[in-house]
């Protein structure tokens, strides 16, 4: 078992919301996956600028010796570096130019920050334990953005670890989460490891995350890449998807995951079971549907 | 009519105070609020009485029923009704997959389209869906009736045992040992029946039969040497 919710914003008026809307929904799952938690959101952009989400088990210690070595470098754009800690994460704001270089700085230097995400507005929190306790941390109610998705963990296929958790970020503003357990991700990681994908853990959902970002990156749509992965994942899942315009849905054909999905005129919800969306606004009103197996859906600004 | 606030009086209350009720209760009529996708909402009952839940539930709504006639004013979440033995379950929204399964006896009625696997391993119960049902629909159906007005998915019927299915649109595809049966006046009159007792309207001509081929759960000599 697993929890899925996700929230795709139409109405802009919602957007300081979205961190308090998306974790109330989370915290509705917390039986479908008490062990660990995370929220990928998408928040607002600047040209120019990128975000590199960093996690660290000793924060303390590693974020300063991090902030010291990256602001220590001559050449970086300075006024545009930002570091801002969250209990075991940190997010490293900076000048797009100098993305490369600070990513190749982390994972050189720092074997204890683990890299969550990179891209322009995408941010990754997530680690083990409850899920009211992990929104708690990164004080995830406060966070604004136009869409994100997020995922309470009951793990089946590897450790309760917060490499483990979800989402998955294997490709700049794209994260993966799933419900369900792939039954081919050995042999799938092997080949994408060939093709030269960097896949870190040996988690099922990341080998899943890491293949649509290899397709995308070949050139392919976010719709054509799950419409490829219906025919190369094999084994159960819900995924919901996430770019930096919206979030795709795909269940494979069987489709013993759950889903359930709501919209109205201000947003797209999903969620692995109704109760998840109760508390949205009109939901009442709301047009509510199960999405159909092997089909792709998705939705983006 | 008694009210029962599931947020305010809780899940457990709800359920031991309904499954209290005895053949001879005199509290016949009740109404449910606040339901909230809630899980194992009206489970286990065993009285003739009428329940009314004013919302959308979660898993296993009305699962086990006997005698008890339910309501869900809104849509189901998935084994509405499973293993019920007697009694009615009538969804007016969606249902979603393996509603009905295992059913021993009694009625399930969806107003709306049931998701997949719907009446798989039924037992006895009747089904009748207004809408589409998903795949996987009456898998192993040991007997009763799934009445379909409208379409179903792919491998309807697989590994079908005695339950007869009645689909008035599409077949996406019929499983394993299911095929179409002729349509007789004796299940021209079932129909009509199972129509009239869900409150639908259509015309039991329009509709197909299948049923099991019986080539599957018979065992054939010329296969010894298979096992």
């Amino acid at each position: 078992m697993c929890g899925i919710v996700g929230l795709f914003l139409k109405d802009d008026a919602l957007k300081p919301q979205l961190g308090e809307m998306l974790s109330a929904m989370l915290i509705t799952m917390t039986d479908r996956g008490p062990d660990s938690a995370g929220i990928a959101i998408y928040g607002d952009e600047t040209a120019g600028q990128i975000k590199i989400t960093v996690q660290s088990s000793t924060p303390e210690s590693d974020f300063p010796t991090l902030e010291k070595h990256i602001r220590d470098q001559t050449h970086l754009a300075k006024d545009k570096l930002n570091i801002t800690m969250r209990d075991t994460h940190a997010v490293i704001v900076a000048a797009e130019t100098d993305k490369d270089h600070i990513l190749t700085l982390i994972t050189d230097n720092h074997p204890n920050i683990r890299v969550m995400s990179q891209g322009q507005s995408i941010e990754i929190y997530k680690e083990v334990g409850l899920p009211k306790n992990v929104v708690e941390r990164f004080a995830l109610t406060q966070a604004t953005g136009s869409h994100g998705i997020g995922h309470t963990r009951m793990a089946t296929e590897s450790a309760v670890t917060t490499l483990g958790a979800h989402p998955f970020s294997t490709g700049s503003d794209q994260c993966l989460v799933h419900n369900g357990s792939l039954s081919n991700h050995n042999m799938m990681r092997r080949k994408l490891r060939a093709e030269g994908v960097n896949i870190q853990t040996e988690n099922d959902s990341e080998v899943a995350a890491a293949y649509l970002s290899a397709r995308m990156s070949e050139g392919e749509t976010l719709g054509e890449a799950l419409t490829s992965g219906l025919n190369n994942l094999d084994g159960f899942f819900t995924f919901v998807v996430g770019t930096k315009t919206g979030f795709g849905v795909l269940r494979d054909p069987i489709a013993c995951k759950p889903a359930v999905m709501a919209e109205t005129d201000a947003y797209v919800a999903f969620g692995s079971e109704y109760r998840a969306l109760v508390n949205l606004p009109d939901i009442d009103q709301a047009r509510v549907w199960e999405p159909e197996p092997a089909e792709v859906y998705f939705w983006s600004h | 009519m008694t009210t029962i606030d599931i947020t305010e009086q809780g899940l457990r209350y709800l359920n031991e105070t309904l499954q209290q009720q005895s053949t001879g209760t005199n509290q016949k009529e009740w109404d449910i609020i606040n339901p909230r996708g809630s899980h194992a909402i009206a489970v286990g009952l065993d009285a003739p009485i009428q329940v009314t839940v004013n919302g959308s539930t979660g898993y296993y709504c009305g699962g086990m029923n006997k005698q008890a006639s339910i309501t869900v004013k809104g849509s189901a979440g998935p084994g509405v009704a499973e293993n019920m033995s007697s009694g009615m379950v009538v969804v007016e929204g969606d249902a979603s997959q393996y509603a009905g399964a295992t059913g021993r006896g009694g009625t399930l009625v969806i107003r709306g389209n049931a998701a997949s696997r719907c009446g798989i391993s039924m037992k006895g119960i009747d089904i009748i869906v207004a809408g589409n049902i998903g795949h996987m629909s009456a898998f192993m159906a040991q007997k009763g009736n799934l009445v379909v007005l409208g379409d179903a998915g792919e491998a309807l019927g697989d590994s079908l045992y005695e339950a007869r299915l009645f689909v008035r649109g599409s077949v996406k595809s019929l499983g394993a040992d299911c095929v179409e049966k002729d349509m007789t006046e004796e299940h021209i009159k079932q129909l009509a029946e199972l129509l009239e007792r869900a409150d639908m309207d259509a015309d039991p001509a329009q509709f197909r039969r299948y049923g099991s081929a019986r080539q599957l759960y018979h065992f054939d000599v010329d296969n010894v040497s298979a096992y």
